[in-house]
């Protein structure tokens, strides 16, 4: 076990756990910020995709030791009210079904546009690849993600 | 507006007879039934000082917000939304004004909580718009009573009810402490189609703002003060079972509570239709948190031994029926050549009409085909867990499960206890197709509670949960055609079989359309577990009928929705036989709607074009797929789907469903695959088990209603059957290649063009 100071959603945690603890239960687990979803566990559903200074990772797979002072965040912290134009996008669309992917797939089209606030299909499909939707919501998410880029730059 | 009266079952409503006060529930209550983020949604609507309980399924309060307890398990189909809808358009109340709540299990109050096979809204379309139509008939009384009146001078339309002659009008609230008071009347009036303001128009998902702020909502999500985590280790194959288990060391790991064993069943306990369970006899392990149970669970020590063969009596839908277990460990090989060699078999004969026999003896030429598709785990998103926490003779369960009451007992025999001690709520289920029907994990985690003696989550890792499936079964059917010497139809035949189970519906079309039609149908026992997989043996025959039925149309020189057509025609006119499953009519009809919609017939110059129709699941889906080839790789472009299944309730919803379907049909005909080699599944992970993504679903969806007023039927599943035949039969377009096994894609070569 050992202490880590973690910066998540601009506040600060404590937790003291085996280093070797994926972020992905750190978050579940011991601050119950469960928006975070475990789907593999390797890294292959991005169910459990959080940002780590801005750029879209998979928490499963991220030793809580590799964080240091990095910036966390979490579906929890995307947004003050659920109104980052990519939640907003995504109620507009209305896009879940089952919604147990959808925190992940927010996460990484966050980050996609943060990165490249005008991306082209092919662009949002190879950025979104690695998100699984079993429900088969995709048509409707790369209408969100097209939707929340038009908003973002208008 | 009109009414049609209707009877209600005496026992329909019942009122929480708990509640003093004539079903008084006081204000406060919404803050703690709520879940937090609602109630902060809400915050900005003034709460009501008080509810009114009208009956189990509504509460008004004193300022006419109306709470709906939606009574079936949601897992994507959206009924938390269109169900509470039903209930809101026969009160007669802006949508703006309700809040959903989940309702628990309770069989006395709901019903049957069932969420599967297509039947949700069907089942639920008369009862929960009388939960309603009564609610507002007990106002409208309410309203008589106060102001002297009778109550056919009363209208009650968006929450407001009116007395015109005496210039009298009061909002629900006003009437509900007076309403919750008197009897649930006997007859109702329910509205007619013309007249509904909800149901028919598109209301978005009820759940949207809490999805994409990852509030806690899924069975996984649970938490409880003093929980522990709790994981399973089941046998590495099929056909293996539980010998012994040295528990030392995954003791000794950091943060372990325990290690034991369970068995899920009592001995002589006679099993229900969902209970299951290859693997009744498991290790438990159990610790602090979900990282130390799973670095635990891989120093567990467990001797496997293979299982005796037996037979057992399964009590399901169908009555009881007795299935034969063998030993041994099996592998798609093997599986393979034995379903090649049944297929060549005569079989069991369920439908014989005409003199099918003559008509293939005397044939011209025979067209003969046959189709296969493997086995398929479901790999819902979030993988299987419950909640248990057993107190003496009382448990409190919350599960992401199907059918809530079929597990009831299996429950309540293997902890012991009374039925009636079962608490269970019903969270938000992160996908389930069919696999959260087969509840064994919600048994397990009761078992581990119980043992340990604490609140306990059992979580399965998704290797747990892919090895430990209630799969697709493996199938194979083979249709033959008989043609005369003028190549015209004489007869068809279809021969269909699986591991453990036939695909076989004989009654459907085309069925009732040929004059001389064989059905036959066999199986080999197996000791892999099955179960209903997302439109069960549909979603197998509907890509082999289809795909033969394209062939032959080709065979015969005819345009393949004429063909179709034309056997529909037939079927109308002068069936043949009486037990034909579909209604000619409404398949003719979406076939007829797709031709326009889909522009059929115009040269599209690269895109190559399948089509395929079914019948199932009381509803009627075709599709139209359009697919190009871009660097040797198939690219679906676009899907148009036309859809029969009576009323839409809320249309975009509905719509969401249908491209899901689509998508998931797509994945699963391009990709999906499970194979066995001596009982061991061969993938276990996302990086195995290939899934549809982002890139390989078509780039757009069109979905289209017939327009009708005919009650709901099914719609989760049946626009999914259907595409693996219009991918198949637009595959052939763009190749030339018929592809008769699926997957299509996969680690065969590159499909070319």
């Amino acid at each position: 076990m050992a202490k880590f100071n973690l910066k998540i959603n601009g506040k600060n945690h404590e937790v003291d756990v085996d280093p070797s603890t994926p972020m992905l239960w750190v978050l579940r687990d011991h601050l119950k910020l469960i928006g975070t979803k475990y789907g593999c566990g390797i890294a292959q559903c991005g169910s459990c995709t959080i940002h780590l200074n801005g750029l879209a990772v998979r928490s499963c797979m991220l030793m809580v030791s590799a964080i240091g002072n990095q910036e966390v965040t979490t579906i929890e912290g995307l947004s003050e009210n659920g109104d980052h134009p990519v939640q907003k996008a995504w109620l507009k669309v209305d896009v879940p079904q089952c919604g147990y992917c959808q925190a992940g797939q927010i996460m990484t089209a966050a980050a996609l546009l943060e990165q490249n606030p005008n991306p082209s299909d092919s662009e949002i499909e190879m950025a979104m690849n690695g998100n699984i939707c079993r429900c088969g919501t995709y048509t409707r998410i790369k209408k969100a993600v097209q939707l929340a880029a038009t908003d973002t730059n208008s | 507006m009109t009414l049609i009266r209707t009877k209600i079952g005496r026992r329909a409503f019942i009122k929480n007879t708990s509640l003093a006060g004539g079903g008084l529930v006081l204000g406060f209550n919404i803050l703690s039934s709520c879940k937090p983020e609602q109630a902060k949604e809400m915050a900005s609507i003034e709460m009501p000082k008080e509810w009114f309980e009208i009956n189990s399924y509504l509460k008004i309060g004193d300022n006419g917000l109306v709470t709906i307890y939606t009574p079936n398990p949601e897992f994507g189909q959206n009924i938390r939304t269109s169900m509470p809808m039903l209930i809101a358009e026969e009160l007669d109340v802006d949508w703006k004004s309700v809040i959903v709540e989940q309702a628990p299990y309770h069989a006395e109050k709901y019903g049957f909580q069932f969420t599967g096979g297509s039947q949700g809204i069907r089942r639920r379309w008369e009862p929960l718009r009388m939960a309603g139509a009564s609610a507002r008939q007990m106002l409208q009384e309410a309203a008589a009573q106060s102001w002297q009146v009778p109550i056919e001078e009363i209208t009650a339309e968006g929450g407001v009810l009116v007395h015109e002659t005496s210039n009298q009008s009061a909002g629900y609230g006003e009437m509900a402490s007076v309403a919750a008071k008197l009897p649930v009347p006997d007859e109702v009036e329910l509205k007619e189609v013309k007249d509904f303001k909800i149901i028919g128009e598109s209301h978005k998902n009820v759940d949207a703002k809490s999805i994409v702020t990852g509030k806690p909502m899924f069975g996984s999500d649970y938490q409880k003060e003093g929980m522990l985590i709790a994981m399973v280790e089941h046998p590495p194959a099929f056909g293996m079972t539980l010998e012994s288990v040295d528990v030392t060391a995954a003791k000794a790991m950091p943060g372990i509570k325990d290690v034991v064993t369970i068995k899920s069943f009592k001995d002589g306990f006679e099993k229900g239709g969902f209970d299951t369970n290859a693997f009744p006899e498991l290790v438990a392990i159990v610790g602090n948190s979900t990282w130390e149970v799973m670095q635990a669970k891989k120093q567990l020590k467990v001797k496997w031994k293979p299982i005796t063969g037996y037979s057992e009596t399964v009590n399901g839908f169908r009555g009881k029926e007795t299935k034969n277990i063998p030993a041994g460990l099996e592998s798609t090989e093997t599986h393979k050549a034995k379903m090649e060699e049944l297929a060549g078999k005569a079989g069991k004969i369920v439908r014989k009409d005409g003199k099918p026999e003559a008509a293939f003896k005397n044939a011209a030429k025979i067209l003969e085909r046959s189709y296969s598709a493997p086995y398929l785990a479901h790999n819902s998103m979030e993988p299987l867990n419950a909640f248990a926490h057993v107190v003496g003779d009382k448990v409190k369960i919350a599960a992401p499960v199907q059918i809530p009451s079929l597990i009831v007992p299996t429950i309540a025999s293997s902890l012991g206890i009374l039925a009636e001690n079962i608490e269970m709520e019903i969270p938000r289920m992160g996908g389930g197709f069919g696999r959260k029907a087969y509840a064994h994990y919600v048994v397990e985690a009761a078992l581990i509670s119980q043992k340990v003696n604490a609140p306990v989550k059992l979580l399965y890792t998704r290797e747990d949960d892919m090895t430990n499936g209630i799969y697709r079964p493996t199938y194979h059917a083979t249709y033959r055609a008989a043609l005369d010497e003028n190549n015209n139809l004489m007869a068809l035949h279809v021969k269909a079989g699986g591991i453990p189970e036939s695909p076989l519906f004989a009654n459907r079309f085309p069925a009732g359309a040929l004059d001389n039609y064989l059905a036959e149908e066999w199986s080999i026992d197996s000791n892999i577990s099955i179960g209903a997989f997302r439109a069960p043996r549909s979603n197998f025959m509907a890509g082999a009928e289809q795909a033969f039925l394209d062939e032959l149309a080709e065979t015969l020189g005819k345009d393949p929705i004429e063909f179709r057509l034309d056997l529909l025609k037939r079927a109308k006119k002068d069936p043949v036989g009486e037990q034909n499953d579909y209604d000619a009519e409404r398949y003719a009809g979406v076939l007829e709607l797709l031709h326009e919609k889909a522009a059929w017939g115009q040269d599209n110059g690269n895109v190559h074009r399948g089509i395929s129709a079914y019948f199932c699941h009381n509803s009627y889906a075709a599709h139209v797929l359009d697919l190009t080839i871009e660097n040797g790789k198939p690219v679906v472009q676009n899907v148009c789907c036309a859809i029969d299944c009576g009323i839409v309730v809320n249309p975009d919803a509905a719509k969401n469903m249908a491209e899901g379907a689509i998508i998931d049909g797509i994945g699963n005909a391009f990709f999906g695959e499970l194979t066995f080699k001596d009982g061991i599944p061969q993938k276990n992970n996302f990086d195995q088990y290939q899934m549809i993504r982002m890139a390989d679903a078509p780039k757009e969806i069109d979905v289209h209603f017939v327009q009708n007023e005919i009650a709901p039927t099914g719609m989760g599943e049946p626009p999914f059957p259907p595409i693996f035949g219009a991918l198949a039969n637009a595959l052939y377009q763009a190749t030339g290649l018929r592809h008769y096994q699926q997957p299509f894609v996969s680690d065969r070569p590159p499909l070319v063009g």
